[in-house]
């Protein structure tokens, strides 16, 4: 008999079993005998030359085994890693964990202390003494970029790191005597990941073993880079990221407090601690966005698009971290979005602040890149009197089109954004929505509803080793698994990719006993440590499942393979003749003689009686390195209610039809879905890392970022269409950052929406009331707040 | 230093603390009860969120003298000891976690919203939920895991009382 297929199933997740009675392995829940805890002292200044740093009074203090300044590692403590140098020229300074001679960024670390236990560490703190000989902050990157601006980087000459140049087609045929150029400037606003476990480090040494227990996603990079930093040789360090509490790309980095806590421990030969409090993990964790946008596209009179020109200043921040200047050019293949046109240019600098470092969040790069397209395409829709669902239908590539070569130099693979936005429009009941949108507009409601657009597909599936290594990233893309059978027929799955909320380890199992034919409760699925998985490129760009699910898949088809040649031997048949389906082996043709996955696993441990030169193990491990990137789509409908007199937006219904290929388990992919689209709408109407006028983060706690609490969200109505993937045999695509990458655009598109009437053709993100109202105030003919002409909204008048 | 007497998931300890001494950290520090944790430094996310004499508090903005005397009940401490509170039940059901890490808050700010409000609508959860961030799930599972459970304490009171 035949158990249901668990692909597809919406399996409860195993995972939740630790998660929700406390049982949970947080890094800050590692006790080692002898533990001492480690504080930062951090600066307090955007920008400044260090002309004294004296810890002695600290090292005084009761309970402290030891205080040091950046010039006490200076010998040692090396550079920390960017592995992405995208051009030849770029700029790349260095990065000492702990400051020198020079903080460039407030809540850079300056010094280090290490004590008995997190207060009496904290306290000594105080005991610091610095010098600061304030130099000028860096904010603007306009300013950053013009000839005798202050530098970041006094000795480079320049705030800019690089230039990167993407060219495809005449742009200039296409802009030439075109009907209907949109030009627009956009800023993408820098936010702060904020994933809920802030980050943690534990590092023993034994003798000349290290282990470094780390909240971060990527433990085998970072292993590799810490091993680089500190000369301490690869195979003597273990890093383990045990429960890790949330990433959104802000734990895929080598942190200076990892490589510091590493020194530290090697320094005192003792374990060491570090556990970051929130205010300063918001100045001190890498940023994320941070764009400026100048984009012009050309159409013609029935909305084709002709050519599209991207030009961005990127915001670095202080120093290149791991993959900071890569980042924004994974929007050089997204700008295009799932439209044709004849010609487009990328153009991105990579521009040097006084502000902590950027690097990947959530989406990282995609979803700066979607929301300028599909911004664009609104106004587009706009100029041309047009639905922005229909401009979008004259100029998207057809499902009968696929594989695509798009203008960006991809090929899609696949999709179908007919289905999907039919979809959404019969969930959203569009018409019934615009119908009431006439009549608000009609009898000028003061709350005013606007329709959200968003079409969208983004690469994922990170990635092709070939395509990474003509971008000159420093390293493949490649994901490992291992199939371990044991004598019980019981299964360990080893996966290089490792979750931190993405519930791996139920959708594995689900992998693993479709192929293997055995019951899901006999699968342990092992991962998150350089000990246990040896190989990994880890968690990142939504590549665990289209990358490592296949390696998954194709180490357990190995260990059919090998378990057939058992089969055979044990059947007396032909390996030819043996079938294998729902766990068992047979032979053709005689169904009754049969041998269980599991037999042929205590047959093999056992090796008594196994075919001529057979090695007695059903194990099996593969390296997947995918063809191509995958490309999930879908259609993000929005609704928003406006209160004009307010500026206050409400999100009325929200609908997200996405495709994301084949499904493994939808229950985990509904949740993607939810989180995802709670980043986007955040990025659209509360996020924001603000800097004063004198490089202060003036955002370093949860009461001034504001990341959305319960009641800032809506009721989301999520739904699918199921193209598979063609580029990977289980035909699935990765759901980590669609929702993200969807939702920006199509909420402020809502908003713009509503407000057309009165003139107003973008908010600045994120659309706070306080932005909203001014924009009805400021946007208008002749600064009207009333809609139209001929308007009376009453109380929204008065003085512009 | 002052000495606190508290019971802890029916555990009584009695300890010398330092007066500003957090409870969050005497938790997990010095009775090694680490399935509360951390967030946040200024009580906006709720995770070390745990019951005291049967009202959630935020355990990082209460001092553990201030405890003293007192019950204290933390996600440790729910379920019969065999079996799942309905709430971590229903967490588990609605796929209402990711991460997780803001769980143990959620699940004890719920009780405690349960508590004074037996069957609260989409609206009364996320209101009363406010105080509890969640970076993972949008929210939206959470809300009907809460509802949920909050019917299903409705069938059995027993279950409930046993827990507290």
């Amino acid at each position: 008999m035949t158990a249901a297929p668990e692909i597809g199933s919406a399996r409860l997740r195993s995972e939740d079993a630790k998660l929700i009675t406390g049982q949970t392995n947080w890094t800050d829940n590692i006790q080692l005998p002898g533990l001492l805890h480690v504080a930062f002292l951090r600066s307090p200044v955007s920008h400044a030359r260090i002309t004294r740093v004296d810890v002695e009074a600290a090292r005084q203090r009761p309970g402290v085994v030891a205080a040091f300044s950046g010039a006490d590692f200076a010998d040692e403590q090396g550079s920390l890693p960017c592995a992405w140098p995208v051009t030849e020229d770029m700029v790349l300074p260095d990065h000492p964990p702990i400051a020198v001679d020079e903080v460039r960024y407030a809540g850079e670390p300056v010094a280090v202390v290490v004590a008995r236990d997190r207060y009496a560490a904290a306290d000594a703190l105080e005991a610091i003494d610095v010098d600061y000989e304030t130099l000028p902050a860096v904010l603007d990157m306009e300013e950053a970029i013009k000839e005798g601006a202050d530098l970041v980087h006094s000795d480079k000459g320049t705030n800019q790191s690089y230039e990167w140049v993407f060219e495809a087609g005449d742009i200039d045929a296409a802009f030439r005597d075109a009907p209907v150029v949109i030009e627009r400037r956009y800023i993408q606003q820098r936010l702060i990941p904020t994933a809920m476990e802030p980050r943690a480090v534990v590092c023993s040494v034994v003798g000349d073993e290290y282990t470094m227990w780390s909240a971060t996603q990527i433990p085998h990079i970072l292993r590799l880079m810490l091993a680089t930093v500190t000369g301490i040789p690869e195979h003597r360090l273990r890093v383990i990221a045990p429960d890790v509490g949330g990433g959104f790309g802000s734990k895929l980095q080598v942190y200076s407090e990892e490589v510091i806590c590493l020194l530290l421990a090697r320094r005192l030969g003792r374990p060491v601690k570090w556990t970051e409090s929130r205010s300063e993990g918001n100045a001190s964790v890498h940023h994320g966005r941070d764009q400026i946008q100048r984009l012009s596209l050309a159409a013609e009179a029935d909305g084709r698009i002709r050519g599209l020109k991207v030009d961005l200043l990127a915001d670095m921040g202080a120093y290149l971290m791991l993959v900071t200047p890569g980042v924004p050019l994974l929007g050089a293949f997204m700008f295009n979005g799932i439209y044709k046109m004849d010609a487009y240019t990328f153009k991105c600098a990579g521009i040097f602040t006084t502000k902590t470092p950027t690097d990947a969040y959530r989406g990282a790069g995609r979803p700066e890149a979607t929301f300028g397209i599909e911004r664009l395409m609104d106004e587009l829709a706009n100029e041309l009197s047009l639905d922005p669902l229909e401009v979008r239908r004259r100029n998207w590539i057809t499902h009968e089109e696929f594989p695509y070569d798009t203008i960006a130099g991809l090929t899609y693979d696949s999709g179908n954004y007919e289905a999907a936005t039919d979809k959404a429009t019969e969930l959203f009941d569009y018409d019934a929505l615009r119908a009431e949108q006439a009549e608000r507009r009609e009898r000028q409601d003061p709350v005013q509803l606007g329709i959200g657009v968003s079409t969208f597909t983004e690469m994922c599936g990170l990635a092709p080793s070939r395509v990474l290594g003509s971008l000159a990233y420093g390293a493949g893309g490649w994901e490992h698994a291992s199939v371990r059978v044991l004598p019980s027929g019981k299964v360990e799955v080893v996966t290089g990719s490792s979750a931190h909320g993405q519930g791996h380890e139920t959708a594995w199992a689900q992998i693993t006993a479709d192929r293997l034919g055995v019951p899901f409760e006999d699968v342990r699925v092992l991962h998150g440590d350089t000990g246990i998985s040896p190989k990994g490129m880890d968690t990142y760009g939504s590549r665990s499942l289209a990358v490592g699910g296949v390696a998954l898949y194709n180490a357990c088809d190995k260990v059919v393979e090998k378990a057939k040649r058992v089969a055979a031997h044990l059947l007396e048949a032909d390996e030819k003749d043996i079938e294998f389906a729902g766990g068992s082996f047979s032979v053709r043709g005689v169904p009754d003689q049969t041998r269980s996955i599991q037999e042929i696993s205590l047959a093999t441990f056992a090796a008594h009686d196994l075919p001529e030169g057979f090695e007695p193990s059903l194990d099996s491990d593969a390296t997947h390195d995918p063809d191509n990137f995958s490309f999930p789509h879908g259609t993000h409908l929005c609704a928003v209610e406006v209160d004009t007199e307010t500026g206050f937006a409400k999100i009325r219904s929200y609908i997200a039809v996405d495709d994301v290929g084949k499904v493994v388990n939808p229950l985990i992919v509904e949740g993607q879905v939810h989180g995802g689209l709670a980043q986007g709408i955040a990025q659209a109407l509360y996020e924001e890392a603000v800097y004063d006028a004198d490089g202060n983060l003036t955002t370093t706690t949860m009461a001034d970022y504001l990341v959305p609490s319960a009641t800032d969200l809506p009721t989301f109505t999520t739904d699918r269409t199921e193209t598979p993937a063609t580029t990977n045999p289980l035909g699935v695509k990765g759901v980590g950052e669609a929702g993200t990458i969807a939702s920006t655009p199509a909420v402020v598109n809502s908003i713009v929406d509503a407000l057309r009437p009165y003139g107003v053709a973008d908010v600045p993100m994120p659309c706070t009331p306080e932005r909203v109202w001014r924009a009805i105030r400021g946007g208008g003919p002749e600064h009207s707040p009333r809609p139209g002409a001929g308007g009376g909204l009453g109380s929204a008048g008065g003085e512009a | 230093m002052p000495r606190v007497s508290v019971e802890v998931d029916g555990v009584k300890y009695d300890d010398d603390v330092e007066p500003r001494l957090l409870l969050a950290h005497y938790l997990r520090d010095r009775l090694g009860k680490v399935g509360t944790p951390i967030g946040c430094d200024t009580s906006n996310c709720g995770a070390c969120t745990v019951l005291l004499d049967g009202m959630s508090v935020k355990s990082c903005s209460v001092l553990a003298v201030q405890a003293d005397g007192k019950d204290v009940t933390t996600i440790e401490g729910l379920g019969d000891g065999h079996g799942l509170h309905p709430l971590q039940q229903a967490f588990h059901e609605e796929h209402a976690l990711q991460c997780g890490y803001c769980t143990p808050g959620m699940i004890m700010a719920a009780l405690d919203l349960i508590r004074e409000n037996p069957d609260p609508s989409d609206q009364e959860v996320r209101e009363g939920l406010e105080g509890n961030l969640c970076r993972c799930t949008g929210y939206q599972n959470i809300v009907r895991a809460v509802r949920n459970a909050a019917g299903a304490m409705r069938q059995s009171p027993a279950q409930e009382e046993a827990t507290r």
